[in-house]
């Protein structure tokens, strides 16, 4: 069973809450949030004022740059407001606020069931048609979609890796979106195959998955698709965009500034790749994603599928609320995902999953001494040692944490997840991170004058 | 015999030629110095606080003793007369430059702000701030997790366990602006220093709406402006929904102490100004009403208010 | 709603291992090497290890608390293990006092001056022991026989290694008695077997890697051949190697010992150079060195040697090696 080459941690994957419920429809919300930066790159700039009304679909924002996207209106109404509103994060956050008044679609949307398969766009229209749609990064890194599937002059994409790892513990979406809308995803995968201009499309998936993998595999064969299926072993990050393409080609992507073209590959996840056959095939934006909605004490967990800007308390009142006592809601999986002070804040693109983790594991372990167990070293991804790096972040030391490679960072989590002695090794290192790529964008811009 | 003799013999024989090539060496790899640089750093505090912008006292040293024009050069621990003393040695004009003390602009005390959430990660403001907006609903307020404490080599800026704010030791200050850096929300500003620790600054550095403010923290300036209309000196400027006090140009006659609704513009060191008369005819009952019971407490009073408050600390602790 | 809110950054789950945990299966693992020494040295050896084991954790208890004022740590076992693993280095027979005198090298002078757990540059069981073993050369090397039933003393009261130094031939050396642990010696070396069991333990629960034991071991092994194979002394070519890797400190050294984590390189490279070197001084000091045993002298030596190794051997990086295949 392939796997990536070093490092990595065994966490339980406690998928088991949500895995087996099929994904429902998530009731519309009656006010929507729509934040203009939910995507890595620049925010979108609104295009619609207070008192506009909007269809499902239309675009209310635009891409202010080339490494930013457009974002649709998840419902019809009136633009009620386009201000400051609080986000998960409890931080003020531009956003567009629409009152909903039923629900009437754009009519240049293609709403019906039928598969469409057949694509004989060329490549630039593609992805025209993608960067149109605002499609994003579905995993949770919101890298916007068109970006990367434009191969930068010089580099060759060999291999389109599609990532239905789902490595988190607790996310079930991919899983869900795997099973019960494999022809989408085998159809927007080839249609990625085209706008790439690659002749080789794996999807990896993790081996907790069999019936996931079995399903596509039978798909494949029956209809043949142009896709393979990879079954990996069950490791996190396996997911890990740097630990698929290892895993899967056997290819290391260089440290930063190095990408995963520079390898030949190109990563997409399965969410993103049925938005892609929606978006190129339905004339559909990203308006709508599958969120799971888990934790070990919440009553019912859910995979629903939710229009973007849905208050993400009305999910988990659908979910049966949050458990009683210390809890901590995450937005994403508990390995990599952002803890939330705002339950009142909206689904975004880059939402997968929602996790409630409540009493013991709401709280970390209280920090103890290092005992120098290497486990931290052991089970980073990256090569590090984060012990070293941790402790040079912390005492502000930059320029050796540099020399210590801290911006190969993945911010994977392994580290702090084996520590024995809790100690909060990302935190610092996450930190070290930051403040050493504003030393090197510094440096690179004095170098420039 | 011989061998003692031997010895002794070897022994210096390898001694002064130890001493020798390293005098050829020393004299080889001698770096011409000006004296003048020792004495200037003989001068100076010692502290290597960074507080002048160099690494430390050698550095510093090293400019004042090049530079022709001295005057952008401070050393804020050592202050006015080490500056002086430096400059007369050296036959330079002598930089001037008030005394500052560092200050902690926010008033957000814990049963003024309630806690919306428990923080459990790294016991860090950079790391707590670049996750998420803190403890309280205020985004700016302090949090609390003593950053500048770290950064403070003079032992004078500690977080006082009851409010959950960082509190500046005014005696200890040497406005070196290491907790000014450290600060990843910008609370800390280097201000004037009056004599006896007097101030007065606006306690908060919020730039929400009023509103958002007062949901968030009972001691957040509003950005009403009412302490922008009756400065007479045009020290106090409103910008982005928050006051700010120009030290420089404030007298501290703290007339606006007493306008501000919400308590932000803070008073230290100083009585507040009795209610004037004239302020009923400006303003009806309730700001009368409520004011004159702080202004018109003696300063007996206060005392045993703060001794009270110093034995509810301890019982805390 | 009732709920209190936590937030952190992410990782938000946590490995069920801690260094309670982690030392508690050490613990676990000394004991069958306990058990079967009690069996064969009787009680005696029960005493030393709880005298030891005891006299360590009061000793950091005191420490921490009337010298450093600080948070009292006991409960993380480091101690414990600490005091079991030096008395695993004494003769059953040696008198109470000193042992407690190796508690407090161990704990007092190689753990706490150094800031406690974590700090310490050495092994501190092996400092207690070494201590005792300049100071107290008699009572540290008179071991009593065996009292176990139908032990014949061929080697009248000497350990296997002493006999060899003394000049009995390899080939006469009863190899299955000191893999069973039917024969004199410190307490916790004797037991190959139930150490191999406590090894393999560890492994299991994944508190060691086998990089060091088998880097340790290996090195042993390799270096009798050698030696075997220039001058046999009339023995099979598999005895000297096997004699070697069964016999003293070898098991207890690089299964318990140098795997200790403090004092042991961080990445699993350094680990090998490491225990290649514990392996190598081992069987430098055995063959040639005045004592008959150099397992604690060598981990010592290494000890010392782990920070240069940490700072020159690192871990390979993920992407530079494809970078470099690349480029050449």
């Amino acid at each position: 069973m392939k796997t990536f080459p070093m490092g990595g941690v065994h966490p339980s994957d406690n998928k088991k809450w949500s895995n087996t419920k099929a994904i429902e429809v998530m009731d519309l919300p009656d006010v929507v949030n729509i934040p203009l930066g939910q995507h890595i790159g620049a925010p979108a700039t609104a295009k619609v004022a207070k008192g506009d009304k909007v269809l499902t679909g239309q675009l209310i924002a635009e891409a202010s740059s080339f490494m930013s996207a457009n974002i649709h209106s998840p419902i019809s109404g009136t633009v009620t407001a386009v201000d400051m509103q609080v986000n998960g994060q409890g931080l003020r956050q531009m956003m567009i606020t629409i009152k909903r008044e039923g629900d009437e679609w754009l009519p240049s949307i293609d709403r019906t069931p039928e598969l469409v398969r057949e694509c004989k766009l060329e490549s630039a229209e593609i992805i025209a048609r993608i960067k149109d749609a605002g499609i994003v990064g579905m995993g949770g890194a919101t890298f916007p979609t068109h970006v990367k599937l434009s191969v930068p002059p010089g580099c060759k994409a060999e291999y389109l890796i599609i990532n239905g790892v789902e490595c988190e513990p607790y996310l079930t979406s991919d899983h869900r979106t795997m099973l019960e809308r494999g022809d989408e995803l085998l159809t927007g995968v080839e249609i990625l195959k085209r706008a790439v201009g690659v002749e080789k499309a794996i999807i990896g998936v993790e081996n907790n998955k069999p019936d996931a993998i079995e399903h596509l595999r039978r798909l494949i064969a029956e209809k043949g698709y142009g896709v393979s299926v990879e079954p990996l072993k069950v490791q996190y990050p396996q997911g890990g965009e740097k630990q698929l393409i290892a895993a899967v080609t056997g290819r290391q992507v260089p440290p930063p500034p190095g990408l995963p073209i520079h390898v030949g590959a190109v990563v997409c996840n399965v969410s993103t790749a049925v938005a892609v056959y929606e978006a190129v095939q339905k004339n559909k934006p990203l308006i709508e994603r599958v969120v799971t909605v888990t934790g070990k004490h919440v009553s019912s967990p859910r995979n629903l599928l939710t229009r973007m800007g849905t208050p993400i308390s009305k999910l988990l009142e659908k979910a049966g609320g949050l458990p009683e006592g210390d809890v901590k809601v995450v937005n994403g999986g508990p390995m990599m995902g952002r803890a939330m002070v705002n339950l009142d804040s909206p689904v975004t693109k880059g939402c997968s999953g929602i996790t409630v983790l409540d009493g013991a594991e709401a709280r970390r372990g209280v920090e103890s001494p290092c005992i120098k167990c290497a486990k931290c070293v052991a089970a980073c991804p990256m090569g590090l040692e984060p012990y070293l790096v941790s402790k040079l972040s912390r005492r502000k030391m930059w320029e050796r944490a540099e020399q210590e490679r801290v911006t190969d960072c993945i911010e994977c989590g392994c580290c702090q997840y084996s520590c024995p002695a809790n100690i909060p090794l990302l935190d610092y290192i996450r930190q070290g991170k930051q403040t050493v790529m504003g030393i090197i964008r510094a440096r690179a811009a004095a170098a420039k004058k | 015999m011989t061998v003692l003799l031997s010895t002794i013999l070897t022994l210096s024989v390898l001694g002064i030629l130890a001493a020798v090539v390293l005098y050829f060496v020393a004299q080889k790899f001698k770096v011409e110095e000006d004296p003048r640089i020792d004495e200037v750093e003989k001068m100076l505090p010692g502290a290597n606080c960074g507080g002048c912008g160099f690494a430390g006292c050698r550095g510093m040293a090293d400019a004042l003793v090049k530079n022709d024009d001295i005057s952008a050069l401070f050393c804020p621990v050592g202050g006015g007369d080490t500056m002086k003393g430096i400059a007369s040695y050296l036959g330079k004009a002598a930089p001037e430059k008030e005394p500052m003390v560092a200050t902690v602009r926010c008033g957000g005390v814990c049963d003024k702000r309630p806690r919306t959430n428990t923080f459990d990660g790294a016991k860090s403001c950079a790391v707590a701030s670049s996750l998420y907006v803190g403890e309280t609903a205020c985004s700016f307020g302090c949090l609390g997790y003593g950053d500048c404490v770290d950064a403070c080599a003079f032992d004078a800026i500690h977080i006082n366990p009851v409010t959950g704010i960082a509190e500046v030791d005014v005696e200890k200050c040497t406005a070196c602006g290491a907790c000014v850096k450290a600060c990843p929300k910008n609370i800390i500003e280097l201000r004037k220093k009056w004599p006896k620790g007097r101030a007065v600054y606006v306690g908060c550095v919020s730039k929400d709406k009023g509103a958002a403010v007062m949901k968030a923290c009972k001691a957040g300036c509003i950005g009403c402006g009412k302490c922008e209309k009756v400065c007479a000196f045009g020290a106090i400027t409103i910008e982005n929904n928050v006051a700010y006090i120009d030290s420089q140009k404030c007298k501290l006659c703290r007339k606006c102490v007493n306008e501000c609704p919400t308590g932000a513009i803070k008073l230290v060191g100083m009585e507040p100004l009795p209610k004037t008369p004239k302020a009923p005819a400006a303003k009806p009952a309730e700001g009368a009403a409520a004011k004159p019971a702080v202004a018109a407490t003696p300063a007996g009073d206060d005392k045993s208010a703060a001794t009270a408050k110093n034995e509810s600390v301890k019982e805390q602790k | 709603m009732a709920n209190k809110f936590y937030v952190a950054p992410s990782p938000h789950v946590h490995s069920a291992q801690s260094t309670r945990s982690i030392m508690r299966d050490v613990l676990i693992a000394m004991l069958p090497a306990l058990a079967v020494s009690t069996w064969v040295h009787g009680v005696d050896v029960l005493t030393v290890s709880a005298i030891a084991v005891v006299s360590c954790v009061v000793i950091e208890f005191l420490i921490q608390k009337f010298l450093f004022h600080g948070e009292c740590t006991v409960s993380n076992l480091s101690a414990a293990v600490t005091g079991l693993l030096l008395a695993f280095n004494l003769p059953s027979s040696i008198p109470w006092w000193i042992v407690v005198i190796g508690s407090l090298v161990a704990i007092g002078v190689a753990k706490m001056t150094f800031g406690g757990l974590g700090r310490n540059p050495f092994n501190p069981a092996l400092v207690g022991r070494v201590f005792l073993l300049i100071a107290y050369p008699v009572q540290m090397t008179s071991f009593t026989a065996p009292v176990v039933e139908g032990y014949t003393d061929a080697m009248s009261g000497a350990t296997p290694l002493a006999a060899i130094k003394a000049g009995v031939p390899v080939g006469d050396v009863d190899l299955l008695s000191m893999f069973s642990g039917t024969i004199p010696g410190s307490l916790g070396e004797i037991a190959a077997a139930a150490l191999i069991v406590g090894g393999i333990y560890l492994l299991w629960r994944r508190v060691i890697t086998w990089h060091i034991p088998v880097a340790v071991l290996g090195t042993m092994a390799v270096f009798a051949f050698i030696v075997a194979l220039t001058d046999g002394g009339g023995a099979l070519l598999w005895q000297l190697p096997a004699f070697h890797v069964l016999a003293g400190g070898a098991l207890l050294g690089a299964i318990f010992m140098a795997t200790d984590y403090v004092t042991s390189p961080m990445t699993h490279k350094g680990m090998i150079i490491y225990g290649i070197g514990i392996g190598a001084v081992t069987m430098v000091i055995r063959l040639w060195g005045a004592y008959p045993e150099g397992m604690s002298f060598a981990i010592l030596l290494m000890n010392a040697v782990t920070p240069l190794i940490n700072k020159y051997v690192k871990p390979v990086r993920f992407g530079l090696a494809t970078d470099k295949n690349r480029k050449a």
